[in-house]
């Protein structure tokens, strides 16, 4: 039987697929939404608590890395495969920067006893012990996705050396991008919602 | 379409004896084609719901005298969480869809495989591994899971029972569906014969395409929901803790976002293999194919706003209460208009009497009384007073085993001679389906009864005036086994020693039909060109 292949049917595949992360991520912006109409000034309070700076460099590093990866889909598109492989290394390590960073960021707070069922919470209002629970639930749930993408994007790298993805189709390498968006504008929500709601 | 003659294609293997280089297991397990993985699914599913129904029998003869019968009240709860869970999660959300739509979506739009046939494969494992950790839940140090299959906060962070797999259980079940239901979404819009516009396409593939939809926009809210409880028993976040601050009532909200679409996941691939069989036994056009493919979408569509109906005792507003149980009503009307549009096709048909549409009429006549009795409990002042009683169990599983599982066992009998090339004893399937109608009717009608009288679901005890009522239930339970047990027995001896199945017994006009039984391998030796709507009977 002759080779079957549709382009077109694998991104749509994964768009639908970025429609079930993206609802996903809404129940926990819903519960979000529900608790911060409940305890406003607590959110607001707690939001001060999270550090700004690292926040806004890992925007930094996320939108850089964004657009990285669509710059080595173009240069598959024009047909430099070696151009496209520098460029997700790019991505990668921009990637693996911002797990470095949302390290240093959580082992400060869990250093100064701030995570869910710490004593020093427990003496806390519930308002601030929810934003807490949602922070660490939400940037966690994130940094996973970020892992998964960063394996995808490893995948990809290493059929492109096989010559499995070629300048004729490189599919893979385009959804690999598409979730690595997805990713990159989740945080774009999150960012406000955590750090800049104060 | 013009039928392809058997012979021609007779020189491929068909997908039986296929071995595609992998010997004896391997080649099922393995396999990335559709219809060996629908099979594969089938005989998952039947095998769980044995286990399903034999906790259901059993909790049925606990229920058979007031007080202890045969079980303690911890029993009784692990076991109605148990029967639900597999039930709901592990087959009938799965069950048509994962079965027959696998088996016969690709057949029926003229394709010869689903969009991703690995990604196919790798569902029915994931599928698997949910399964293993809803197992595992049984068997592990706690004890067995005792909330319910609903796992409403706070119990479900409370009991000290194994929760975590169970909901873990249940949160990789939803992945593999949604998977599933990426999978014919794209291949729907993509692979579609020539010629066969979207008007032109089967009606059972319609309600797929309903159902994919539901699956990929609800499934992933109770992912999340399920992942919320995790992290409220492991890292103790206080999401639906009120000692925390959470809201136990969000929990029942995002539950049941998901759960209340779930239930047209459940039904809308069940209206569809009705639309299939009643043009077919009736020789006759569907009536009306637009307006069911309209009301398909419709029921997807509105499915989404009525999951408040479940929580009407609560704690809501007045106008939510007003608003769900206004479009509780409103989803009536297009499951209604199908009803109407079976009856209108059989009209003046030439009918022809076997299994299957048998199985099609029982179907709509429990479906409607599931359906009414909905609409009871859908209005805010009777709701109050049946609410969690045994009415709402009557209801549900006139709806959902009434619904999808008469559904199951007509598709089954509907395209068996298809699927194995072999055709069952006529007689004998008549037999079980009659044995299991009756006792269909004696197991759930009483509880309409016993609920309008009070009493409530989920105790393993009750009063003595609901005493006779639980008697004639109870014995319906042992008549609809006896029926089940002579419908596989017959089913299991046809594959054996059943004569040949005709290519197209029951005179279909859908694309399945043209090719042989069992189907090659490849499905059509040469994808046919449409031109004519799905029940060309002209």
């Amino acid at each position: 039987m002759e080779e079957h292949r549709d382009d077109l049917a694998s991104k749509t595949g994964m768009w639908l697929f970025l429609f079930t992360e993206m609802l996903l991520f809404a129940g926990l912006f819903v519960v979000y939404s529900v608790y911060r109409f409940k305890h406003p000034e607590a959110f607001h309070l707690a939001a001060e608590e999270l550090n700004v700076f690292i926040g806004t460099v890992n925007t930094i590093i996320l939108l850089t890395s964004s657009m990285t990866i669509a710059m080595s889909i173009t240069a598959m598109q024009k047909g430099s495969t070696k151009l496209s492989l520098i460029l997700l290394t790019v991505t990668v390590v921009l990637g693996l920067a911002f797990l470095v960073n949302k390290y240093f960021e959580w082992n400060t707070k869990i250093h100064h006893h701030i995570y869910p069922g710490s004593e020093i919470m427990a003496s806390w209002g519930q308002g601030d012990i929810l934003f807490f629970g949602l922070y660490y639930f939400m940037t966690g749930l994130h940094a996973f996705h970020i892992i998964i993408g960063l394996t995808f994007i490893g995948f990809v790298m290493v059929y492109i050396r096989k010559g499995r993805i070629t300048p004729d189709r490189y599919v893979l390498l385009e959804n690999s991008g598409l979730y690595w968006h997805l990713v990159d504008m989740i945080w774009i929500f999150l960012f406000p919602l955590f750090y800049l709601v104060t | 379409m013009s039928a392809t003659s058997t012979l021609t294609t007779n020189a491929e293997p068909s997908y039986l004896d296929y071995d595609n280089h992998r010997k004896g297991i391997f080649a099922w397990i393995l396999s990335t084609d559709h219809k060996r993985i629908g099979l594969l699914y089938m005989f998952t599913i039947m095998s769980f719901f044995f286990i399903g129904a034999t906790l259901g029998l059993l909790m049925k003869f606990e229920l058979i005298a007031p007080g202890k019968t045969i079980m303690n009240a911890q029993t009784y709860n692990a076991f109605f969480t148990l029967h639900g869970v597999i039930m709901i999660f592990v087959i009938v959300i799965p069950g048509l869809p994962a079965v027959f739509g696998n088996f016969f979506l690709p057949l029926m739009i003229g394709a010869r495989d689903v969009a991703f046939p690995r990604l196919n494969l790798f569902s029915w494992y994931v599928y698997l591994t949910g399964i293993a950790l809803v197992l595992y839940s049984l068997f592990a140090g706690g004890g067995a899971p005792d909330t319910g299959w609903t796992f409403y906060a706070p119990y479900s962070f409370k009991t000290s029972t194994n929760m975590l797999p169970a909901v873990l259980g249940a949160f990789v079940l939803g992945f593999s569906s949604i998977l599933t239901g990426l999978n014919f979404l794209v291949t729907i819009h993509r692979m579609r014969a020539p010629g066969m516009t979207w008007l032109k396409m089967p009606l059972f593939p319609w309600t797929l395409y309903g159902t994919a939809w539901i699956q990929i926009l609800a499934t992933p809210i109770i992912g999340i929901t399920l992942l919320m409880i995790v992290a409220e028993r492991t890292l103790h976040i206080g999401f639906f803790d009120p000692t925390l601050g959470g809201d136990p009532i969000l929990y029942q909200h995002l539950f049941w976002i998901y759960s209340h679409p779930a239930v047209y996941i459940m039904i809308l691939p069940a209206m569809g293999v009705i639309s299939e069989i009643i043009p077919t036994f009736s020789q006759k056009s569907i009536f009306g194919y637009r307006f069911i493919v309209g009301s398909t979408l419709a029921i997807a569509f509105v499915g989404y706003f009525v999951w408040g109906h479940h929580m009407f005792v609560s704690g809501m507003s007045g106008v939510a209460l007003f608003t769900f149980s206004f479009l509780t009503f409103l989803v009536a009307i297009p499951s209604a208009i199908k009803v109407f549009n079976w009856i209108a096709t059989m009209h003046k048909g030439s009918i022809l009497l076997d299994t299957p549409f048998y199985w099609a009429v029982s179907f709509i006549f429990v479906f409607m009384i599931g359906g009414l009795s909905g609409l009871v409990l859908g209005s805010l002042a009777t709701n109050v007073h049946l609410h969690d009683t045994h009415f709402v169990l009557a209801h549900f599983h006139f709806i959902v085993f009434g619904g999808t599982g008469f559904a199951f066992f007509a598709a089954l009998h509907y395209w068996y001679p298809k699927m194995f090339g072999r055709m069952y004893d006529a007689k004998w399937a008549n037999t079980g389906w009659l044995i299991f109608f009756i006792g269909f009717l004696t197991l759930y009608s009483p509880m309409f009864y016993l609920g309008i009288k009070g009493m409530p679901r989920r105790y393993y005890d009750y009063d003595e005036m609901f005493h006779s009522g639980n008697i004639v239930s109870t014995m319906g339970s042992w008549i609809m086994i006896a029926g089940i047990i002579i419908i596989v027995i017959n089913l299991f001896r046809a594959a054996k020693s059943g004569p040949k199945g005709e290519q197209d017994p029951w005179k279909g006009r859908t694309l399945e039909w043209t090719v042989p039984s069992p189907p090659p391998v490849e499905n059509f030796d040469k994808i046919p060109v449409i031109e004519k709507g799905p029940y060309d009977y002209s």
